[in-house]
């Protein structure tokens, strides 16, 4: 799993590229934590286009960016979500805690 | 009583978060053969990917246990996995199975076996404390026109 972060403004945008597996996202969490640390954003953005696959693990690492954007005052929005993914965020209703676009 | 299976496939491996990938590919090369629809395919692996994860993050927590996956295909195009650990066991599987309920910690969602029973037919787990889990879940595949035929 692999993590490109693009900061500007205080809009963080992080793109995932690989399995976001609980393999891949245990990393994945950390380097999240540590670029929203760093760049404060008012608005993160994660970029799934390049996610290969994704399980429950990615679930958690959105909720995870949702409670650390709400200490910060700030917003997430999950885009470019691949079709395998969406459903698993469609099974578990994550649309209504999570804006998704 | 156990059904038939035309075919079946067993894997072993340590609990090693590296090899949940390798159960999901290997497992879904093995469906292959049952000429399974995209969606098919991917429900198929994501829910061998929560089942493998939770043997290793909760069977064996604080050690390396086997995991063992079975697949075998059933009468009427039907798929069974087994997920089996020797691990810890889950103390109240009816609250384990509950939506967002986890003991994971902030690496885990809660979500797993809503995604299983989601994205398969039929999910039945059994666990015993301190001897393991078994999951089993089923789905069945849709029939498909074989070409030329």
């Amino acid at each position: 799993m692999e993590i490109q972060a693009k900061s500007a403004d205080r809009n963080l945008m992080l793109t995932f590229i690989g399995d976001l597996d609980h393999h891949g996202a245990r990393n994945a969490l950390r380097e999240l934590e540590q670029a929203v640390d760093a760049a404060l954003p008012k608005n993160l953005v994660l970029d799934m286009s390049g996610v290969t696959f994704m399980d429950s693990s990615g679930i958690a690492l959105i909720l995870r960016a949702q409670q650390r954007m709400q200490l910060l005052d700030g917003n997430v929005c999950v885009c470019n979500v691949p079709a395998q993914a969406r459903r698993v965020l469609d099974a578990a209703a994550i649309g209504r805690l999570v804006t998704i676009k | 009583m156990k059904t038939k299976a035309s075919n079946e496939v067993t894997l072993e491996f340590p609990s090693r978060s590296s090899n949940e990938g390798f159960a999901r590919a290997a497992v879904a090369c093995f469906a292959a053969q049952m000429d399974p629809t995209l969606n098919e395919l991917e429900d198929i692996k994501t829910a061998v990917s929560e089942a493998v994860t939770n043997a290793i993050v909760h069977g064996y927590p604080e050690s390396i246990g086997k995991v063992l996956v079975k697949a075998r295909i059933c009468p009427g195009n039907v798929l069974e996995l087994t997920v089996k650990d020797r691990g810890r066991g889950i103390p109240d599987v009816d609250k384990a199975r509950q939506p967002m309920f986890t003991t994971g910690g902030e690496e885990r969602s809660g979500m797993g076996f809503t995604i299983m029973e989601s994205f398969m037919d039929q999910l039945t787990v059994r666990s015993a404390l301190g001897r393991g889990t078994t999951v089993t879940m089923k789905k069945k595949l849709a029939p498909r026109m074989k070409a030329g035929k």
